[in-house]
């Protein structure tokens, strides 16, 4: 069963190959549509094959490699060795990303039949997606750290040609003067964001090939399982590769591209920059956990900057009007929790948010679009108001989302939440300001949430009276209802004991970290009473962001207005998102340019680099004429050349 | 006594079927009826049989007809070359004569005679059979190179690469003199067993030199290079397709033969000899192309630098070099071939449309064509995920093995100065404008030969390991 593994990579691929070479000779949007859907929808099937084939295996079987072909091979026999094969690793990690990976972008490649319907780079638009799916399939499949670099910067490719799908859009992004910027600039600051990111991911994987001889996770985390924590070297991979996390996974200090992302098609927030890619971080993280187990230092960090993220972007996320960018405020802060949770060593726990994040945040995400799409590409929420009874199912799944996200047992991201600040609270790990830290963004998600809600769906309709809202297609809302059936039960597979649940994820994975486990040697301590104690605590602190919000943005409207004229200032910078773009523009990118524009370009470039090109190329167009001149074709020369030759080989020989 | 057993004539079925069809083009040609199509016909399928047999002969090497060929193996290997090279060169030709009114059915017949003279080559275990290939290639290549008879530049060079190629043939005949002299034998197996101590006899060693001397000629390696340019460019082009891909790919599986699986030449003065014609040839070859307006004599040139960088491998001498020189050749084949099919179509009339102005504005008219020109060049100039990359990577790989990090430094940097010529081709593609007076129809038979040689070129780039792994075992007689 195992050895059918490469399949769900070759579904996505031939279905990129088929609509990149053919797509824009096929009229019919319904057959693009076909073969984008049907190449993930395959792939899912195949996924779901293995996934069961595993439950019915002994735990200790239920890892397997499938190697396709050796890719790199040098100086083999030597201590400098390097081997790298195009392997896939099947584990219980890797089959359930895989299965959010195509189950959830089966979904959204659906629903973008709808979405992108009459759009003039409808081909290209599944082209990019297929292309996407193949490579965040090779990032979580992969056996080694290079194939997963590749599947890295195949998805960072794709982010950036699908954040930039209508190139020629306005898109206001930091960093220039309102009006002029187009989604292009978005695009360019995701990619270029990420570069940095990419380069700590590259260095780590340099220390690690110095350090353990391989690049294979095989060898790698079983060189590391007898080594003991404390080697600075540990700590530098480790937060190398965070480094690398916090870009792809948009986390302080690198998460200023992912709200630009928003410039892309809704189907690509929710795919790429909800649900799958953004959580490339935290899998690379949970797939080293044995190399963060020997770095508790680069842990704690870890996990202190998925704590502040995660308040940081949720208070931004209070204040922001444009409907996608909450939405993306929000992932940023969601991703934070993932954070916190691996830092605290609740990598389980981690990974079980980002199953349920992928449900409630793409059903989020996709219904944002059905919004968009009905209001004719609205955007701005203090345009909204009212659409719950033109938008009936986008209204109650949405709800369900909101519900989800917020924390409200017995939804789904109760379970995976509640997980992870429990964990923070108990664990060596952890810590009681982190745990604040955490309750208090839960109730800060739960309050912008139902604000977003409200603005939207409630209250009176404040757009234009020549727009007529109209309720999605159904290729866009059956997607919504399935993602909202997830989000209601997706949670149960993970209810802890406490609550008499098995916490099957947690059971599932339980082999993959066990290694770190081991290594942390965590005690396990907290009594249940006051994890229930906990628990209603934080239910109660949803609860009452939800009423606040209903309060504030439905009863007693002036509340709101109110407020921000009494906090004006910290509206301000709320609004303004710190400044941290600005910040970023006066300390890194003004410097930048203007040291390259005038030292680095004028002086270096073009005195020293150009004219030392110039100059060689003069040169050698120099040499080549005159060695033409010898090329006269007249063949006794030919043979007098030719002689010279021999007299110099049979003298060299002679004498050396 | 001399016998020659059934299992010699199995294992040579490639070398025998190809022959034999040879044999009947030529008879159905002499039968007077002048329909070139039967002799095409009957050697594609003479080529394409021969490749299926050494498809199934891929197995270890054996020893065959008392010592004095090998089949299988490192041979079979190199004759799935030699037999691609043949027949995307036959598959070009077809229209490409056709067009140059030179559609003649002994055109056929000379490529599958040449084609068996290089699996002789390739095959060789005693220095007569060497001898025997190269003649045997290299006749019916000088009538092939003057095959547009009426053709000035062709008639020149035809006879210059007569002419200077009988000169080499003269070395190469002296060299073996002399080797025979010093051993006592003709074969290459019992020669390598006692190379250590003849490489101490200078008489054996300027022998050896002699050899270098006639085998660089084949390659094309500087200073034996100056017929190159000048056959290249009047030879018909797919003819020029098939001496720079087919015909260098024999000349290297007899170098390599000879200097690394026979000779031990590591640490010789030998080594140093070939690292010096490398140098040179991978200078001169990349700093002329620079100045070529001619794109047949740009890639004659670019031909001549990429035997200098092949001869790295086999200055280098260890098994990396050959698995380097192995993998290249396949991959050079297919990118040259590929490279010279485009530019026979683009070719209209005589000497028409090959100048690099030509190619202005290519990529409007032709996108597709353009497509697949841009892939040759990339992978020419040496650039991933094509199939070039490695090749330039495996032999610089082995030249620094082999302590001549020298050698492989001038490699990267000759390579470097390639990337101009070729990307100048790409650039006038697709940022010039150009007039539109190409419209033609790509004949399909054409445009899927150098559809396939894309492929594979690309393919080899990101799977190298395909072919790599088959080369693993040759090392060594």
């Amino acid at each position: 069963m195992f050895s059918y593994s490469p399949l769900i990579v070759l579904f996505p691929l031939l279905g990129f190959l088929f609509l990149g070479l053919a797509g824009w000779r096929l009229r019919s949007e319904k057959l693009i549509g076909i073969i984008g859907s049907g190449s993930v929808g395959l792939s899912f099937l195949v996924a779901i094959m293995i996934f069961v084939h595993m439950l019915g295996l002994p735990v200790d079987q239920r890892k397997q490699s499938v190697e396709l072909f050796t890719w790199i091979s040098t100086f083999t026999g030597t201590p400098s060795s390097i081997s790298v094969s195009v392997a896939y690793q099947l584990d219980q990690l890797s089959i359930l990303m895989t299965l959010i990976v195509t189950g959830v972008g089966f979904l959204i490649h659906v629903y973008s039949i709808g979405y992108m319907r009459g759009d003039k780079g409808f081909w290209r638009f599944f082209t990019y997606m297929n292309l996407f799916i193949f490579a965040m399939l090779n990032l979580v499949l992969a056996d080694n750290f290079l194939l997963m670099f590749l599947g890295w910067e195949g998805v960072g490719l794709c982010s950036y040609l699908l954040i930039g799908f209508w190139y020629d859009r306005k898109f206001d992004t930091g960093g220039y003067e309102p009006g002029k910027a187009t989604t292009s600039d978005a695009a360019k600051k995701a990619f270029i964001v990420n570069r940095i990111g990419d380069f700590g991911f590259l260095l780590a994987m340099l220390l690690i090939f110095i350090h353990f001889g391989s690049l294979s996770f095989d060898a790698v985390f079983g060189r590391a399982a007898v080594l003991t924590p404390g080697s600075s070297i540990m700590v530098w991979i480790t937060l190398l590769l965070f480094l690398g996390a916090t870009g792809k996974s948009a986390q302080i200090p690198l998460f200023v591209w992912l709200p630009d992302a928003m410039a892309g098609p809704t189907p690509v927030s929710a795919l790429i920059h909800a649900a799958t890619m953004v959580t490339a971080g935290v899998y690379m993280v949970a797939r080293c956990s044995v190399l963060y187990a020997l770095a508790p230092a680069a842990m704690q960090i870890v996990a202190v900057i998925g704590a502040l993220t995660a308040i940081i972007a949720a208070t931004i996320g209070l204040v922001q009007n444009d409907i996608k960018k909450v939405l993306a405020y929000s992932t940023i802060s969601q991703l934070g929790y993932m954070f916190l949770g691996m830092g605290v060593a609740a990598f389980a726990a981690g990974i079980f948010h980002v199953l349920t994040h992928a449900f409630f945040k793409a059903l989020l995400f996709l219904g944002s679009g059905a919004v968009i799409h009905a209001l004719h590409d609205e955007q701005n929420i203090q345009k909204m108001g009212g659409l719950r009874k033109y938008l009936p199912t986008t209204y109650w799944t949405f709800v369900v989302g909101a519900i989800a996200i917020a924390g409200i047992p017995p939804f789904s991201g109760f379970f995976s939440k509640d997980e992870i600040l429990w964990k923070t609270f108990s664990s060596d790990y952890g810590s009681i300001p982190l745990w604040f830290l955490g309750v208090f963004g839960a109730g800060l998600t739960a309050f912008y949430m139902f604000r977003l809600v409200s603005l939207t769906f409630e209250g009176e309709g404040r757009y234009g009276h020549d727009v007529h809202p109209h309720e999605a297609p159904r290729t866009m809302t059956i997607p919504l209802i399935i993602l909202a059936f997830l989000s209601v039960v997706g949670g149960l597979v993970g209810i802890p004991e406490s609550l008499l649940g098995g916490n099957a994820v947690e059971h599932w994975l339980g082999p993959v970290f066990d290694p770190a486990y081991e290594k942390l040697r965590l005690t396990p301590h907290g009594v249940e009473a006051t994890e229930y104690v906990l628990m209603i605590l934080s239910v109660g602190v949803a609860a009452a962001g939800i009423y606040g919000a209903r309060v504030v943005y439905i009863r007693r409207t002036e509340l709101a207005e109110l407020w921000r004229r009494k906090y004006a200032s910290l509206h301000k910078l709320l609004f303004n998102k710190y400044y941290v773009d600005e910040a970023y523009d006066k300390l890194v990118v003004s410097p930048t340019v203007k040291v390259s524009d005038g030292f680095l370009w004028k002086g270096i470039d073009v005195a020293v680099i150009d004219g030392a090109v110039n100059g060689s190329a003069r040169l050698i167009a120099m040499v080549a004429q005159n060695i033409r001149r010898v090329q006269t074709g007249i063949a006794q020369q030919y043979a007098t050349v030719f002689v010279g030759g021999i007299l110099v080989i049979l003298i060299w020989l002679m004498f050396k | 006594m001399i016998v020659i057993r059934l299992e010699d004539l199995l294992y040579s079925a490639p070398l025998l079927v190809l022959t034999s069809s040879g044999l009947l083009a030529l008879i159905a040609e002499a039968a007077g009826r002048d329909k070139p199509v039967i002799s095409y016909y009957t050697s594609l399928i003479g080529v394409i049989t021969s490749l299926i047999l050494t498809f199934l002969n891929l197995g270890a090497g054996v020893p065959v007809f008392n010592n004095m060929i090998l089949q299988g193996g490192y041979a079979a290997y190199c004759n799935l070359i030699f037999l691609s090279s043949a027949l995307l060169s036959i598959v070009l030709s077809r229209s490409y004569l056709e067009r140059m009114q030179y559609h003649r059915g002994e055109f056929y017949v000379l490529i599958v005679f040449a084609t068996a003279g290089m699996m002789l080559m390739a095959a060789a275990l005693d220095l007569t059979i060497v001898f025997l290939g190269i003649e045997l290639m290299s006749i019916c290549l000088y009538v092939l190179a003057g095959f547009m008879r009426k053709k000035e530049l062709a008639n020149e060079a035809a006879l210059k690469y007569f002419l200077l190629g009988a000169f080499a043939t003269g070395f190469l005949l002296y060299g073996i003199a002399l080797i025979y002299g010093t051993s006592g034998t003709t074969n290459l197996v019992v020669i390598s067993r006692s190379f250590a101590q003849l490489s101490g006899n200078s008489l054996f060693l300027i022998g050896c030199g002699m050899l270098i001397v006639a085998f660089s000629f084949k390659i094309a390696a500087v200073p034996f290079h100056m017929w190159a340019p000048d056959v290249y460019e009047g030879a018909p082009t797919t003819v020029t397709a098939f001496m720079s891909t087919g015909a260098k790919a024999a000349a290297f599986a007899t170098f390599v033969a000879v200097f690394v699986r026979v000779f031990d030449i590591p640490g010789t003065a030998l080594s140093s000899v070939l690292a010096l014609i490398a140098a040179a040839s991978m200078i001169v070859g990349n700093v002329t192309a620079i100045a070529q307006n001619n794109v047949k004599r740009m890639l004659a040139y670019s031909s001549i630098a990429h035997t200098g960088y092949m001869l790295s491998g086999i200055a280098a001498g260890n098994a990396e070099g050959e698995q380097g020189i192995l993998f290249y050749l396949v991959a050079y084949t297919f990118m040259n071939i590929g490279a010279f099919g485009i530019v026979s179509w683009v070719e209209q009339q005589e000497d028409r449309k090959l100048k690099f102005d030509d190619y202005a504005g290519f990529s409007a008219r032709q996108p597709a064509v353009a497509v697949l020109m841009s892939v040759f060049m990339f992978s020419l100039a040496g650039i991933p995920p094509f199939a070039g990359f490695f090749g330039k990577y495996y032999v610089f790989l082995a030249a620094v093995k082999a302590d001549m990090t020298w050698l492989a430094i001038i490699g990267v940097m000759t390579s470097l100065v390639s990337v101009y010529y070729y990307l100048r081709l790409v650039v006038l593609m697709y940022f010039c404008e150009g007039e539109s007076d190409v419209a033609a129809k790509v004949p399909l038979a054409a445009i899927s030969a150098v559809t396939l040689a894309a492929v594979l070129v690309i393919l080899l780039g990101i799977y190298p390991s395909l072919l790599v792994d088959m080369t693993k075992g040759f090392f060594k007689i």
